[in-house]
């Protein structure tokens, strides 16, 4: 055995021995295939005309878009007492779905940044569609906002202008800080996301003519893979990973200021910030395993979304679900028994006991007791489970976010004030719209853009084929091992 | 500077073509004992190693994301000092009109948005893209080939020799470029 045996080898020595190493990485592409195989299989989606299924699909998302459209625009001339809303219940769907969709997009950029950090080499075969679902999930909690505030075209008044007024915002205001931290981590998502394209762009370039080369050439910039540049791109991709870390972290924490600096017995909390950032985290796990689950079938890519990549998102769920239900159990203790304020334990026995009751019962079931089913490594890997719970999971993480807002404002302080919340048929309009837009926006992505990131699959499968043997260790290993 | 109308590159030299990272890492290891200069090599994904065998310096990009962050953070919070406390100072509350700890998440953001998108132009800038102009010198660089590209250096430049040497290397294909 040559003396400058490097780590690989070693490895794939391993995994060759018949005791299998419990520490060697699972294989996460077949080493039998061709780096043009990688290049042919995530392209040909983009490539061929889509298939029956997707137009289904993108004709509901399209229809329920509509829709949406016709419900904002008609609520725009009538105001928003077209929804439910009315005292003391000011915030309930249009909050709660904001809420909800900027949760989403976390896992996204937790997979893209994070994960990157960490050298977690199985994200990427998920990371391109992950970041694609952040930034239409942020695309579609933006809309939230502005329509309820019932005057959308005043929207520019959020941002400081010079004006006539001689006026600026209120830069103590959570709500401004909310408007900062969403442009922002909706900028850098784009930009993340449009770096990690620009290669995936290149490839597709030259694999086309006519046109479509014309676009791509455009989307590219011209991008041509010189080592002088690919020194740049990995340092400027690092650089991005790192301030994506702390930022999406940041957004959350922001959006949970919202409801933690008002005095609203339910909302006047300090364990928000890290319990909203998990609950994002969570939901958005889900909703990347709901999304993915659908498009490894419909777009025939098993061998690169393998049950490998799955099952560690499934793990992630089970890990981020109970932490989100410590802080159920915490924010109960700290109300109920441990707070000594009446107003405090008032408000949480009314969220398990009240009126809402039932959404309390529904987002604990969903959140805590469902994922639990993930201790077990046969339905960890089973797609039906996996997609069930993950809709479930959504489903809890709506509903968490409706006691949040909705059960704390329905009965606050005097009793005089207490009132139910029902909706009405525009408010459900809403919620079933932005699922359509969000969907529309995510089929289209899936049609024209590499829906997996050709270029950073191709050096895992170069890393497969060495650990299984597949190409003879050259001398370049033993001069790496030098630099 | 972005320099959108200029005219295309004058690209002359030799390509050498292999079908696998290690090929060319093996061939970009002793190019530089050859005596020759700025050779690039064209890759569909980043090879670790290869800026090392080529000598090409690191990457000034993380000094742009610093400096450019910090200075966006400086920036949000000096804007919102001076629009609080100095343009039109207003009682919210009674709070202070430096409220610094309500001042900081802006600061943050600022801070991350300056210094992200100046790192997307400092990536720009540095790879002078957008370059629609200059030629492709091959289209499976970006799907499955690897290319070494020894480029006509000036005077001493020796087109037989960087022949010879890439041919030692066993490429699989091996061009000579003129565009």
């Amino acid at each position: 055995m040559n003396p400058m045996t490097t780590g690989e080898e070693a490895r794939s020595m391993a995994s060759r021995a018949p005791v299998p190493n419990p520490l060697a990485e699972p294989v996460l592409i077949d080493p039998g295939k061709s780096f043009a195989d990688i290049s042919a299989e995530v392209a040909a989606p983009i490539e061929k005309k889509p298939g029956m299924l997707w137009w289904i699909f993108f004709g509901i998302a399209v229809l329920l878009t509509g829709q949406f459209a016709a419900e904002i625009t008609y609520q725009i001339i009538k105001g928003v007492g077209i929804w439910g809303l009315n005292h003391p219940v000011g915030w309930a769907v249009d909050i709660t779905s904001f809420v909800f969709w900027i949760g989403i997009g976390h896992a996204g950029t937790l997979i893209s940044a994070i994960l990157h950090l960490f050298r977690q080499r199985w994200r990427t075969a998920i990371n391109r569609s992950a970041e694609a679902m952040t930034i239409f999930a942020v695309m579609t909690a933006g809309l939230f906002p502005l329509i309820h505030t019932g005057r959308p075209w005043f929207a520019y008044w959020l941002v400081p202008y010079p004006n006539w007024r001689h006026l600026w915002v209120n830069f103590r205001s959570p709500l401004v800080w909310d408007v900062f931290a969403v442009s922002t981590y909706l900028t850098i998502s784009l930009c993340f996301w449009f770096t990690g394209l620009i290669p995936d762009f290149a490839t597709l370039r030259d694999r086309s003519a006519g046109w479509r080369r014309g676009i791509y050439s455009v989307l590219s910039l011209g991008w041509r893979g010189s080592e002088r540049h690919w020194q740049h791109y990995e340092r400027a991709y690092m650089m991005l990973a790192g301030i994506s870390t702390p930022l999406v972290l940041s957004v959350h924490s922001i959006v949970s200021f919202d409801f933690a600096t008002s005095i609203l017995p339910g909302w006047h909390t300090t364990i928000f910030p890290p319990y909203f950032v998990a609950g994002a985290i969570f939901s958005g796990f889900a909703m990347v395993v709901t999304l993915l689950v659908i498009l490894r079938k419909v777009f025939k890519m098993e061998e690169y979304v393998t049950i490998h990549h799955l099952e560690n998102m499934n793990k992630i769920i089970l890990v981020t679900g109970m932490m989100v239900g410590y802080a159920y159990a915490v924010e109960m203790f700290i109300a109920v028994l441990y707070s000594g304020n009446q107003f405090e334990h008032f408000t949480f026995v009314n969220r398990a006991t009240g009126p809402f009751a039932w959404a309390y019962w529904i987002m604990v079931s969903c959140n805590v007791l469902v994922p639990q089913v993930f201790w077990f490594k046969r339905f960890r890997r089973s797609i039906p489970v996996m997609f069930a719970v993950s809709i479930l999971v959504n489903v809890g993480m709506w509903f968490e976010r409706f006691t949040i807002i909705v059960t704390s404002l329905h009965r606050d302080f005097i009793p005089t004030a207490w009132s139910y919340y029902k909706p009405t048929i525009f408010d459900y309009s809403v919620i079933v719209g932005s699922f359509g837009f969000f969907f529309m926006w995510f089929l289209l992505f899936c049609r024209f853009f590499p829906t997996i990131s050709i270029a950073e699959v191709k050096s895992v499968l170069w890393n497969a084929k060495k650990s299984a043997g597949r190409v003879p260790a050259g001398k370049a290993d033993a001069e790496r091992a030098h630099v | 500077m972005f320099d959108l109308f200029r005219k295309p590159k004058r690209l002359r030299g030799v390509l050498a073509l292999y079908d696998n990272p290690d090929s060319l890492l093996d061939a970009a290891a002793r190019i530089q004992e050859h005596g020759f200069r700025n050779v690039d090599a064209y890759t569909p994904y980043p090879v670790h190693g290869l800026s090392e065998a080529l000598g090409i310096r690191k990457s000034w990009i993380p000094y742009v994301t610093l400096v450019m962050g910090l200075a966006g953070a400086a920036l949000g919070l000096t804007f919102e000092i001076w629009t609080s406390a100095v343009d039109w100072p207003i009682n919210v509350g009674g709070k202070p009109f430096v409220s610094l700890p309500a001042f900081i998440p802006i600061t943050f953001e600022s801070g991350v948005l300056i210094g992200g998108t100046m790192t997307l132009a400092a990536l720009l800038l540095a790879c002078g893209l957008p370059n629609f102009w200059d030629p492709i010198l091959d289209r499976d660089l970006t799907n499955d080939r690897f290319g070494l590209f020894v480029p006509d250096s000036g005077p001493e430049w020796n087109e037989s020799r960087a022949i010879q040497y890439l041919q030692s290397t066993h490429p699989v294909d091996l061009r000579v470029i003129r565009a």
